[in-house]
């Protein structure tokens, strides 16, 4: 097979992708209004009740908002990655996995293809976010935009892969409120997205050192120098060790006969 | 292209979905295959497909044994699922298009071969509705024109006819028959509905997983010794034929 099939296929499953994407508006504002209640509502009660230190990446006080601003983008890109193991299980269900998996290119090519997708339009989704939080006063440096972007990608891609080996786990749609209980809530509580970590260790010292092996924690802090054009190496080890682990994992957990009827579940 | 079936077994568990399977497809023919609900056509398809990994026996093509993923199997097969797969947010172009991708085809090739294809199954005006506005002969028609885009020469079709109503189903049955004879198409055609087989048509009848028979529906009919198709079903499995519903 040529590698103009590969990218063809690339361009078709991206193309599929964003056409659904746009075709379900209501996806795209529900995506925004759950992280923006966090940064106008929640962020107004909390502020108060936490102070945040002067601590790396900050070079001064900042708001809480300030603060929260790249776990909320974290946030998007957790529940987007999610959501796509949610989508895998319904393409599963209603049988349109057939197809993608009747094409001749090899699979992991194709589902590399679908991961890359789900990426790209978290990351419009981010950006989206970051606009309206200019609206309330909550301005990164603009360069931030621009160094954030390879940090955002590779956070969506971690969370796309975990999403994806999720999927092949996951039987029936039903199960989906297990992954928002067991991985999308703990994921995100148990990480720097809502306070940074030496704020949890006053608290508890056992619950910091969960928060520090849960690689979103990683992920949020790589999203958070990003933003200040700084690279924090630890993050981006972790971040990008967790995606590269968890899409092999998701690529070699895929199991084409669950999309023929499952009748050996 | 020639497409034979050797001594396949499949098993979920304990339970044999297909026994000892063996059988090759008359090539340009519409090969009609008989069975009811449960008898192992669709383990066959998902076989065929690749879907399911072979667990015993072996499926050859032009003679060369399949193994593995294969992408030439793949590029040779047009498959309609039972249950439908169509993109029912996308338009009918819009999952040609998609399918047409995943097999290496560029949009200005799926155009060019889509509006023949759609013209031919008489949805030439329709390549910009939704599959939702479709009704299910329409929408059965997508399928099989999706099938034919990257012009393979098998095409699988497990029970595509289901849940359509007579007029429908005989001009799916009627499209088909065309290709074999113009296009020198390869078609297995998975059915329980007995009127869909002519009477020369090239017969496989599965049953608990067995293949009952491997012959012509006439000749079927004669080894039974019964006037009809149905009647010869019945002999082989013990149901009664189902009559189609509309």
């Amino acid at each position: 097979m040529q590698l103009n099939a590969y990218l063809i296929a690339l361009k078709g499953i991206l193309t599929r992708e964003f056409l659904r994407f746009v075709q379900q508006r209501t996806r795209f504002f529900s995506a925004l209004v759950r992280p923006l209640l966090w940064l106008v509502v929640f962020a107004a009660g909390f502020r108060a009740a936490l102070g945040v230190s002067i601590i790396p990446p900050y070079q001064t006080y900042i708001t809480y908002e300030t603060y929260i601003l790249p776990g909320l983008c974290c946030m998007i890109l957790l529940f987007n990655g999610m959501q796509s193991s949610l989508s895998m299980v319904y393409d599963r269900e209603m049988g349109s996995m057939k197809v993608l998996l009747m094409s001749p290119l090899p699979r992991s090519w194709l589902l590399l293809c679908k991961l890359i997708a789900i990426a790209l339009l978290s990351l419009a989704q981010v950006y989206a976010f970051i606009g309206l939080g200019f609206l309330v006063d909550v301005e990164p440096p603009l360069i931030g935009l621009l160094t954030v972007l390879p940090a955002l990608l590779l956070t969506a891609v971690m969370l796309g892969a975990i999403g994806l080996f999720l999927s092949a786990r996951i039987r029936q749609l039903e199960n989906f409120a297990g992954v928002m209980n067991f991985v999308i809530f703990p994921m995100f509580f148990l990480s720097s997205a809502l306070y940074p970590l030496w704020k949890m260790r006053e608290s508890s010292e056992w619950l910091y050192w969960v928060c520090s092996f849960n690689p979103f924690t990683h992920a949020v802090e790589l999203v958070r120098f990003a933003l200040y054009a700084e690279l924090n190496l630890t993050a981006l080890l972790v971040t990008g060790g967790t995606a590269l682990v968890f899409t092999a994992l998701a690529l070699l957990g895929f199991n084409p006969e669950q999309t023929a009827g499952g009748k050996r579940r | 292209m020639g497409l034979d079936v050797h001594h396949i077994s499949f098993r979920y568990g304990a339970r044999t979905a297909l026994d000892d399977v063996s059988f090759s497809l008359a090539e340009g023919r519409l090969n009609a295959l008989l069975g009811p609900n449960g008898a192992g056509k669709s383990t066959l398809y998902a076989l065929l497909t690749q879907l399911f990994r072979l667990q015993s026996g072996e499926i050859r093509l032009d003679g060369h044994s399949i193994r593995g993923p294969s992408r030439v199997l793949k590029q040779q097969l047009g498959v309609v699922f039972q249950q439908s797969t169509l993109d029912l947010d996308l338009s009918v172009m819009q999952n040609l298009e998609y399918h047409g991708a995943l097999h290496g085809l560029s949009r200005r090739q799926v155009r060019q071969e889509a509006g023949s294809l759609l013209e031919r199954l008489g949805l030439g005006d329709r390549h910009r509705d939704s599959i939702r506005s479709l009704n299910g002969g329409h929408r059965r028609r997508v399928e099989i024109a999706r099938a034919l885009l990257h012009r393979p020469s098998i095409l699988l079709l497990d029970e595509a006819t289901v849940g359509l109503d007579t007029a429908a189903r005989q001009a799916i049955n009627r499209h088909v028959r065309e290709l074999c004879r113009e296009q020198s198409l390869t078609v297995l055609w998975a059915t329980h509905l007995i009127e869909e087989i002519a009477p020369d048509d090239p017969v496989l009848v599965l049953h608990q997983g067995r293949l009952q028979a491997d012959t012509t529906a006439e000749r079927l009919c004669r080894q039974q010794q019964v006037p009809t198709l149905g009647a010869a079903f019945e002999q082989l499995t013990g149901l009664r034929a189902p009559t189609p519903c509309s």
